[in-house]
């Protein structure tokens, strides 16, 4: 595995790594991203086989922050140490920073039309469906009582009774984490 | 513009970026209130709209932190929330990647990644409910918003399909 990473290591400069992870940052919408970094990084470059992309999504996904910047992270530091990551996460949230700004400089100028307000309040819509998405896709992976049990419970909490999240995720995660490690028999890998 | 609100952005934004567990979805209940009822930087539809503009833009969804820091402080606060709202995150990833190629067969990496499951479900779903309570939503709004899940769950529809097909309703609804 280290010699692999060490080869891989000396192959891929900085600037390629920002000019891709900028590609892919510009192209993806909407949870699409591991997709195109699959297509670019497993299948046009080679730059990681595929099982070594399906964990690297594993991990980025359970980890706090923004999958595509996760996955930039990851890969990055793969292949060129902490400074490569560095450099994939910028190319990967430089573009959209700036196409995002742009929006909100439109915004400010014509978001108090009601033709506006009305498309914008369609696509929050849609943003709403795709975020219960992303959680009915989630949800696949809890299956037992206990953990559904924390699900709901946090989901109860938080947005239902708007208690702050950051008290009720640092009590209940360790508690989720603990009864993984000690109540419930690990799946046969 | 003062350096306060720059320091209060990043202070906002920052624990929120370590408890985005499952992606940017976890924290935007969170996010609605605190710059709504606790900081009152926006109204609900407001925010709602921000909501909007950042899912039909490319990048990710946390990328709303830029315009709640541009609508705070401009320029400068919209790259505070940004550096804000990944650096903690990706320092965070950048340890734990190494932590587990260190690791292969420790037992606490599968309850860790089993275990982080349920809290990012529970704050998805949270999420999803304070956009909508944030956009005060109408029962057009509400079918909508099941039909595209419907239709990205079962289908493979893409979602700018969806996006452009809703942009297009609601806009001649507004007309008619």
């Amino acid at each position: 595995m280290s010699s692999e990473s060490s080869t891989e290591r000396t192959s891929v400069s900085l600037l390629s790594l920002i000019m891709v992870f900028s590609r892919v940052g510009i192209t993806s919408f909407g949870g699409s991203t591991a997709a195109w970094l699959y297509r670019e990084l497993v299948q046009r470059r080679g730059w990681l086989d595929e099982e070594h992309f399906v964990t690297a999504l594993t991990i980025c996904q359970v980890l706090p922050g923004a999958n595509p910047v996760n996955l930039s992270i990851y890969v990055g530091s793969q292949l060129r140490g902490g400074i490569g990551g560095a450099a994939a996460a910028f190319g990967m949230v430089m573009p959209p920073f700036c196409i995002i700004l742009m929006l909100g400089y439109f915004y400010s100028r014509f978001g108090g039309s009601p033709v506006a307000h009305a498309v914008l309040g369609g696509l929050a819509a849609v943003g709403v469906g795709m975020t219960l998405f992303i959680g009915v896709k989630l949800a696949g992976q809890v299956r037992r009582p206990i953990p559904i049990l924390i699900a709901v419970a946090i989901f109860i909490a938080v947005g239902v009774l708007r208690w702050p999240m950051i008290p009720v995720v640092l009590v209940l995660t360790p508690l989720s984490i603990a009864v993984q490690r000690w109540l419930i028999p690990k799946k046969s890998a | 513009m003062s350096d306060g609100r720059l320091l209060v952005i990043a202070l906002v934004f920052a624990p929120l970026s370590l408890m985005s567990f499952g992606g940017g979805q976890a924290i935007i209940a969170d996010m609605q209130h605190q710059t709504v009822d606790i900081h009152h930087w926006m109204t609900g539809p407001e925010f709602a709209d921000f909501f909007a503009l950042s899912r039909a833009a490319p990048g990710p969804s946390t990328l709303i932190s830029a315009l709640i820091g541009w609508k705070v402080a401009g320029p400068l606060g919209a790259i505070v929330a940004t550096l804000a709202i990944y650096i903690p995150s990706s320092l965070a990833v950048y340890g734990a990647v190494r932590w587990w190629h260190a690791r292969n067969d420790s037992p606490w990496r599968g309850a860790l990644e089993r275990g982080l499951a349920p809290v990012a479900v529970g704050l998805v779903f949270a999420g999803a409910v304070a956009v909508m309570q944030a956009a005060h939503v109408n029962a057009l709004q509400i079918f909508t918003t099941l039909l595209a899940a419907g239709l990205l769950i079962f289908t493979r529809i893409g979602i700018y399909a969806i996006m452009a097909a809703a942009a297009l309703v609601f806009a001649l609804l507004q007309w008619l």
